[in-house]
């Protein structure tokens, strides 16, 4: 098992973060990970992504150019990232703010429309959360369990009364993906 | 069950001090390796094992505090990037000349002069060939993974207090920033004031009580007491020379074609043999994991059955030319890299290797 | 009477100081570095700290104090004692620590070291030996030089407008709130000698007791580089370097 994974959008959106509780997740289900955030002067507002494998073997190269899946939350990360999916891959997006969808038909599309659901649901902070369980509906590679631990791994003893919050926004998430 | 987190690589180093018993880390904020400073001064360490952690004024005041606290037989290391660790020169000098152990971690940048933030290996000729003035040499390590960042602190301090030299850990921004599965290895408690008697006490400046004071110095003005002196620095390089080389192969047993890279380089290198393997051209990596001293015995021996060597690294260059001598030009060695910050992808380097294939065949 | 009858305990009004050893100080007659060697071994006697002592020596005339004062050493880079000594005290800080420099180590490559340390108030002992010019590399302008001052890079004279002004780098220190004790001693009179001897204990105790750094700069001369005889060389100073560079305490807290 090995999926490579490229997580782009804006600043701000939790990309890194969300990049980081699925490695973190993989970790604690034993996988190898790589986690490499294309870095820079934009700390803020800018275009963020994030590349991600994981896999049962030892990983080679962190940077890669083609992925299995990519999660794009924005126009720009959609023009830069649409051509980068291998065919048979999977392109998941937020429908919000898309001008242009998608329109490749060798790869599975399917759209979250997570930022709407995060303010129905009054917190823009889960939008991430609910983007990936979107992505592990489509993909289960890793188990809910390990995400859990993983976020308990990852944040600091005083943000663990978050964690049940974030894990009902997976499970909608999960709900709400479409195609 | 092991202690298994996700860590970038800067992350790793200033866990691995902590754990490893080190004593003193002294800094200075440069990207991309600020982590390294920022997580250590978050763990607070002087209030668990006692380990000193400063920001200094300048890597030249970094470097010093080095020297004067290894001067003492402490653990101490700092880290930098590579204009930094340019500035680094004198003091690196001093440490060799003075025979003192310490650890100094590069995460290098692109050069030359300000360059850019962005990722580099241009830095092996000043981590390998002295970057000071006079006859010496740092032990240099240069790990691929954020395990291996993790691992190499306490090796970096059992090879610069074995032999006595300054050791660095020469990695990339890449290395510096991903993050990786990394597992934290037992604790080790720093040395009592009793294993560093034993250890350090007929050298460290602790105070002359019950023995005849020590002295950390590299000034000599008899230049008869000063060449037998460097002869015996070079005999000491001659000894890591012949033990301490260390270096990996993958899918090297039948290989013909041969990736010689290292770091972020033999990561991107796996991949592209990877490729290259998918398409029938029987291709290896030999990955240097120590660069001072070059494990050239190893690639002479591995190069007798290869049609041809190309060498990978984000610098225009380097490298190539230990891998040269090593090979004593018995065949094709090619170089391939890109620099400024822009890093190679698996593909071109697949490339590249299929069109010295193609001038080999 | 022989010798052997005149130099008994009981006839004895001085002796040397067992933290000198006795290899042969190599300055230039007249010079005040073995003087400050001495006064700081009896001082180092005196406080009973010679086998908790380490000294940093500079880069200058006194490369080779390590030479003559039986403690512990390390020998610094060229202007970088205070970051050597920084590293030793803060992982032993059980260690008496004191950095020896001189004014182009101290006050010229070395200022970002020096100013930087002093500001952390690093519990150490400075001692700035400042005779106004480069004596080891043949007298060429220090920072501290006079204006008007003759030396191998300023022939004729030392101008403002061409090299700056003389600089008074206790007067800074004195600024700094990491430092408890700043004083200007010289080592020209016998009195002068014996002033400058209370001070340096007081710098190391305080510096001891964690109050911060201590700061002791003496006002020295470099015969050999002034071109003047000994006796001469202690006149010049007192007549124009005490002006401008007066002793007495800056700064005691």
């Amino acid at each position: 098992m090995k999926e490579e994974i490229i997580i782009a959008g804006f600043g701000g959106q939790g990309v890194l973060s969300m990049g980081k509780i699925l490695a973190y997740s993989g970790v604690m289900q034993g996988q190898e990970v790589t986690w490499m955030p294309s870095y820079g002067p934009e700390m803020r507002g800018g275009t963020a992504n994030v590349t991600v494998i994981l896999s049962r073997d030892r990983i080679s190269s962190p940077i890669i150019h083609e992925f299995d899946t990519a999660i794009i939350l924005n126009q720009q990360s959609l023009d830069k990232f649409e051509g980068a999916v291998k065919r048979g891959g999977l392109l998941l997006y937020d429908p919000n703010g898309i001008t242009a969808p998608p329109a490749r038909a060798d790869v599975r599309v399917c759209r979250v429309a997570a930022t709407e659901e995060a303010a129905k649901m009054g917190n823009a902070k889960i939008f991430n959360m609910i983007v990936l369980g979107a992505f592990l509906k489509v993909k289960p590679i890793v188990q809910l369990e390990n995400v859990v631990k993983g976020l308990q791994k990852s944040l600091p003893e005083r943000a663990h009364k978050l964690i049940p919050m974030n894990e009902q926004a997976i499970l909608r998430g999960m709900e709400i993906v479409e195609g | 069950m092991p202690d298994l987190r996700l860590m970038k690589g800067n992350e790793a180093i200033a866990a691995a001090a902590i754990r490893c018993g080190c004593d003193a880390y002294f800094g200075y904020p440069i990207t991309p390796q600020s982590e390294v400073m920022e997580t250590l001064m978050d763990m607070r360490p002087w209030e668990t094992t006692g380990m000193v952690v400063l920001q200094a004024e300048s890597e030249i005041a970094s470097i010093n505090m080095v020297y004067g606290a290894a001067s003492a037989g402490k653990r101490a290391m700092t880290s930098s990037s590579s204009p930094g660790v340019s500035l680094m020169a004198e003091g690196l000098s001093y440490l060799a000349g003075a025979e003192l152990p310490c650890l100094v971690v590069n995460v290098s940048r692109g050069g030359p002069g300000l360059g850019t933030i962005q990722p580099s290996q241009a830095d092996y000729f000043m981590a390998t060939k002295g970057g000071g003035h006079g006859d010496f040499h740092l032990i240099v390590l240069a790990p691929a993974s954020v395990q291996e960042m993790y691992d190499f602190v306490p090796l970096a301090f059992d090879l610069a207090f074995t032999y006595r030299n300054p050791a660095m850990i020469l990695a990339d921004g890449v290395i510096g920033q991903m993050m990786e599965k990394v597992e934290l290895r037992p604790p080790r408690p720093r040395p009592t004031d009793e294993e560093m008697q034993k250890s350090v006490g007929s050298w460290a400046v602790t105070g002359k009580r019950n023995r005849r004071r020590n002295i950390i110095t590299s000034v000599e003005l008899d230049p008869a007491v000063h060449e037998k002196f460097n002869q015996k620095l070079q005999a000491k390089y001659a000894e890591i020379q012949e033990k301490e080389a260390r270096y990996e192969e993958l899918l090297c047993s039948d290989a013909q074609y041969l990736i010689v890279a290292y770091g972020i380089s033999a990561r991107i290198g796996q991949k592209a043999v990877e490729l290259l393997r998918s398409e029938g051209v029987k291709a290896g990596l030999f990955r240097p994991i120590t660069l001072y001293p070059f494990p050239a015995k190893s690639l002479a021996a591995r190069a007798r059955q290869l049609k041809g060597i190309l060498c990978v690294e984000l610098s225009a260059g380097q490298m190539v030319e230990d891998v040269r001598l090593s090979v004593e030009s018995a065949l094709p060695v090619a170089h391939f890299g890109r620099n400024g910050g822009i890093i190679h992808s698996p593909n071109e380097v697949a490339e590249a290797m299929k069109k010295l294939k193609t001038n080999c065949e | 009477m022989n010798i052997e009858e005149i130099v008994k305990p009981e006839n004895l009004a001085y002796a040397k100081s067992k933290t000198l050893t006795d290899a042969p100080m190599h300055y230039c007659p007249g010079c005040s570095h073995g003087t400050v060697h001495k006064i700081l071994a009896e001082a180092i006697e005196e406080l009973g700290i010679q086998d908790k002592a380490v000294g940093i020596a500079p880069v200058g005339c006194a490369v080779m104090l390590y030479s003559y004062l039986d403690i512990d050493w390390v020998e610094a880079a060229h202007g970088r004692a205070p970051a050597v000594a920084t590293g030793i005290k803060r992982t032993n800080p059980h260690l008496h620590v004191f950095a020896y420099q001189g004014d182009g180590d101290l006050a010229a490559i070395g200022t970002a070291e020096i100013i930087h340390a002093c500001n952390r108030g690093e519990n150490i002992t400075v001692i700035f030996i400042n005779n106004a010019i480069y004596g080891m590399t043949g007298g060429q302008m220090a920072p501290t030089t006079l204006l008007g001052m003759k030396t191998a890079t300023t022939p004729q004279g030392r101008q403002a407008n061409l090299n700056g002004y003389p600089f008074k780098v206790s007067e800074l220190m004195a600024q700094l709130p990491g430092v408890s004790y700043v004083t200007r001693q010289a080592v020209h009179t016998p009195g002068a000698v014996r002033q400058a001897k209370r001070a340096l204990k007081k710098a190391v105790e305080k510096a001891y007791a964690q109050k911060g750094t201590s700061f002791v700069e003496v006002v020295a001369t470099c015969s050999s580089g002034w071109k003047l005889s000994p006796t001469e060389a202690n006149r010049w100073m007192a007549e124009n370097m005490l002006p401008f560079y007066p002793l007495g305490d800056l700064k005691d807290n």
